[in-house]
């Protein structure tokens, strides 16, 4: 029995396999599980709030400034596109069908999930220290030559390298601490306010913005934002390598077979 | 897989049971206490139910805003109407003198009200803004009786949960809870700014609920039933509304 078990040992370590793996099991993974679940979470509530908001936004394609605005009143601009209702002058010949009821509907569902993954997102990020480890960026983040040097980067079309891979630089921190702390909350915030319910418990909410109309206005800007931040994200996630990326935010796991191959 | 070790198999175990007896506690308390829309079923029911549950523990109490007579919009916008039916046309000729307001269902006394009755009753107004889905608003003043002083001279049952309004225009009824019914801004509404209700807006009479959208506030009303239960009313989802996909509950 002696001799069999000593005999064993070395044999073990020697498979190849278990030992070049172990690492890459034990190493922590480029996103933590909660990160990747509300990330797909926020993109299709996202999208759902994106395509609802646009067919919304069709009813009505003119914004106001101030508390209150009609077809009657002077808009502070008009969206050059068609109509779902016949009532707003357009200049095209027809009117679109109207989509308001399921995309009223499916809005505040997918801002009802949307809000809730938020909070548990910000909460868990305060608690597991993701935002201190991940997304604050360092001083020397925050010099300008290396914030240059990373919005320069992209515009080149040059690929990050392996080490940029793992992390992300302070422009790209910087974006994302935006995002989650200021677009995000200014567009529930402006949605709230158009909520008459909401504003009768809480006045301040649309008084802050300068009134209903101009909420909404503000809804509008800070969603194109939202979009842009999108365009943005996905093309430097093509850049970066689509599929790495997308992987490691499904799968929480990098590509880092070629090292080993 | 190689992380999911029995501690986590019990402990996610646990989570999930928690849960879901929580998510089924939490449906059974909405139900008791009144947080559950009648649209609540299909695809989209998670969300109405969610907005009238918070907005009613939020908002039972609260005020609509309402605003000094210098902001009343100068040219408030009348939303198109569909063609006058002929009943409606005849009364019109007639001044509206015959038209009528009945009320039934759960009340002691069912009661039909003139016009000139419901302006004998006490006149109150606000200065409130009208908010249509679509995204327009204005500012009116609106004159009008609460219904709640209506509902309490006929007497409401105490186990009264609704109030079903119909309009003069076909297929149009709606339904509100009674924390709307009996909330001091809710008028049966037969003024704006000033006069009578313009036809344009909805006049002689129209409902008038400050805290939810246009929509909500069906003209022409001339029809009010207590009741309990709005299974019985149409496809039984609250209002003509919610039957063409549009939501019941319109504080948002």
């Amino acid at each position: 029995m002696a001799t069999l078990g000593s005999a064993q040992l070395p044999a073990e370590t020697r498979i190849p396999s278990t030992v070049s793996t172990a690492p890459v099991t034990k190493l922590a993974p480029r996103h933590s599980a909660l990160v990747r679940v509300t990330h797909w979470i926020t993109t299709i509530c996202f999208l759902a709030l994106l395509l609802t908001g646009i067919e919304i936004v069709i009813s009505h394609p003119r914004f106001y400034w101030g508390e209150t605005g009609t077809v009657l009143t002077t808009p502070l601009f008009q969206l050059p596109i068609p109509s779902s209702r016949r009532s707003v002058p357009t200049g095209y010949g027809y009117v679109l069908p109207d989509q308001n009821g399921w995309s009223r509907a499916l809005h505040f569902e997918a801002a009802w999930i949307a809000v809730l993954t938020g909070l548990l997102y910000v909460i868990s990020g305060l608690l597991t220290r993701h935002f201190r480890k991940d997304l604050v960026p360092s001083k020397a983040d925050l010099s300008w030559r290396a914030l240059l040097t990373s919005f320069a980067k992209p515009l080149r079309f040059e690929r990050p390298s392996a080490a940029e891979a793992s992390s992300y630089n302070g422009l790209q921190r910087l974006t994302y601490l935006f995002v989650i702390f200021v677009l995000f909350p200014l567009v529930i915030w402006s949605g709230l306010a158009m909520s008459l319910a909401f504003a009768s418990a809480f006045p301040w909410s649309v008084t802050l913005l300068g009134g209903r109309q101009s909420a909404r206005t503000i809804h509008f800007f800070v969603s194109l934002a939202l979009v842009l931040f999108l365009f943005v994200h996905v093309a430097m996630v093509c850049l970066a390598g689509f599929w790495s990326r997308t992987g490691a935010m499904i799968t929480g796991r990098t590509a880092t077979r070629k090292e080993h191959a | 897989m190689i992380n999911l070790s029995r501690r986590r198999l019990i402990v996610s175990g646990l989570a999930a049971t928690a849960g879901a007896s929580g998510l089924a506690m939490a449906a059974r308390l909405a139900q008791k206490y009144g947080l559950v829309p009648p649209d609540h079923g299909g695809i989209y029911g998670l969300g109405e139910t969610l907005t009238y549950a918070s907005q009613r523990l939020l908002t039972r109490h609260s005020l609509a805003r309402e605003f000094p007579r210098n902001r009343i919009s100068p040219r408030p916008f009348p939303n198109y109407l569909d063609p006058f039916t002929e009943d409606f046309k005849s009364l019109r000729a007639g001044g509206f003198a015959d038209y009528r307001l009945s009320i039934d269902g759960m009340v002691h006394q069912p009661a039909s009200f003139s016009i000139a009755d419901l302006k004998s009753c006490p006149s109150r107004s606000h200065i409130t803004e009208l908010a249509c889905e679509e995204g327009w608003s204005y500012i009116a003043e609106w004159i009008g009786v609460p219904l709640s002083h209506v509902l309490h001279l006929v007497g409401v049952h105490p186990q009264a949960r609704y109030v079903v309004y119909v309009s003069m225009e076909p297929d149009t009824w709606d339904s509100i809870d009674m924390a709307d019914a009996l909330h001091p801004q809710t008028f049966l509404c037969y003024g704006m700014n000033g006069n009578d209700l313009p036809v344009a807006h909805g006049g002689p009479l129209r409902m008038r609920l400050p805290r939810q959208i246009g929509y909500k506030n069906i003209k022409f009303i001339t029809h009010l039933t207590v009741t309990d239960n709005l299974k019985r009313f149409g496809k039984g989802l609250g209002s003509a509304a919610a039957e063409a996909g549009y939501a019941w509950y319109t504080g948002i």
